[in-house]
């Protein structure tokens, strides 16, 4: 027996692998309601809400990461700090379904001073 | 006497093309066709009511939509369908916006765990793309929907270029790299980069030190697979796994990242029986390209596009 199948459980992982860790912002399309709070918060305007690309079958807009912006994410999203300090990233802070989270990457940078 | 030869390009693998003898197009309903113009390989296919009728292999030219033509033109070159008896063409890969014969454009994500799951069958859990430039991991359900994907496309190293590169360099044709790696007495230690300019000085080094050509090979094979290995490592692999893209046919590098991880790939065959007794060809970079022709299919099902169909 399967378990009830969730309409739109997708985990998207935006970002790179490079040699000194990984890098990624990872939407998890289930929970993300497409409100469109975390554009506005991101102070390097890599997000964007709209049409699911990945699952085009989705109806529902969704959070993404712009193309243009997913080859410098350790850069962009650097000035948060995400994962390192008491403060979430602005993004993650404002999400109320919990939708948006990151990869150590840059916890393990600033946490080694 | 000829002249003989001076340059040879190593890494040119051979274009394939292939038309089904079993179908009468003209007796299709639907007629879908996708194009995967990639970074170093560009695909055709065309579906007949979703069953694969004809598809071409060609490498990608300079520009997009001229690419995009001659892999069309090439998939359709042994039929006499024409581009106008297409009802809906859907592009895809690195250059999908620069598709001029395509209705829509779908990311290669999408279109490679569909196509993964029609090639290799309803099983497929992940779904590992070695393409010219980059790589993904994704992991889909049975229905080929993505359910979780992870994409390297910021660095070349050990993608299939990469592959080229190699091969070039050390003078073996591409498709010899696999078999002549493990002719070797031991396992040599891997090549400590994957990163194209580097490995290429490594290997300069190594050719100079008198180490033997295939042990060269099998190093290389060891640290591109040990690149992908990283990757799926961090997305978590379940059966069944399946390698699609150029790199999936060449077994130094696959058998290696077997025997890494401990998991065996599904055999590279026709998820459909009778593809297999009919003797239909397999070619593992036709994922992406039969992914959107499904793609297609589906949306005129659905009734979410219209047949674009001229004759």
């Amino acid at each position: 027996m399967r378990g009830k199948r969730k309409a739109n459980n997708m985990i998207a992982n935006y970002g790179f692998r490079d040699g000194s860790g990984d890098w990624y912002v990872t939407i998890d399309t289930d929970k993300c309601n497409g409100c469109g709070k975390c554009p506005e918060v991101c102070p390097a305007k890599i997000l964007e809400v709209g049409p699911d690309e990945i699952d085009i079958f989705r109806e529902e807009p969704v959070a993404f990461v712009k193309h243009e912006e997913r080859k410098k994410i350790r850069y962009s999203c650097a000035p948060c700090r995400p994962g390192y300090g008491a403060e979430p990233a602005p993004c993650v802070g404002v999400c109320e379904p919990k939708a948006i989270s990151h990869s150590e990457g840059w916890k393990i940078l600033y946490g080694h001073k | 006497m000829a002249e003989e030869v001076k340059t040879q390009e190593f890494w040119r693998w051979p274009e394939t093309n292939w038309v089904n003898p079993d179908i009468d197009w003209k007796k299709g309903k639907v007629i879908t066709a996708g194009v995967d113009v990639g970074s170093v390989s560009t695909q055709s296919v065309v579906m007949v009511d979703g069953e694969l009728y004809a598809y071409g292999n060609t490498r990608t030219g300079s520009d997009s939509p001229t690419s995009a033509w001659t892999g069309m033109n090439f998939g359709l070159e042994k039929t006499d369908l024409k581009v106008e008896n297409i009802d809906y063409c859907i592009g895809t890969g690195y250059g999908r916006v620069n598709v001029p014969m395509a209705q829509q454009s779908l990311t290669e994500i999408s279109c490679h765990a569909r196509g993964a799951n029609f090639m290799y069958g309803p099983e497929v859990r992940t779904v590992m793309d070695m393409g010219g430039q980059d790589c993904k991991a994704i992991k889909t359900d049975d229905r080929g929907k993505v359910l979780n994907f992870m994409m390297n496309d910021k660095c070349a190293a050990g993608t299939g270029r990469g592959m080229e590169v190699f091969a070039d360099l050390i003078r073996v044709p591409v498709w010899e790299i696999g078999p002549r790696s493990f002719q070797i007495q031991k396992e040599p230690p891997m090549i400590s980069s994957t990163c194209v300019v580097f490995a290429k000085s490594e290997v300069v080094n190594l050719l100079e030190s008198g180490m033997p050509e295939n042990d060269i090979m099998a190093g290389y094979c060891s640290a591109m697979a040990h690149r992908i290995m990283e990757l799926l490592n961090r997305l978590g692999i379940k059966e069944k796994f399946v390698i699609t893209g150029g790199i999936a046919k060449n077994e130094g590098v696959v058998k290696r990242l077997e025997k890494e991880l401990g998991i065996k790939t599904a055999e590279r065959v026709w998820y459909k029986k009778e593809y297999i007794d009919r003797g239909y060809p397999f070619d593992t970079q036709l994922a992406g390209a039969i992914g959107a022709a499904l793609f297609g299919n589906a949306l005129l099902k659905m009734g979410k596009a219209k047949s674009a169909r001229k004759a």
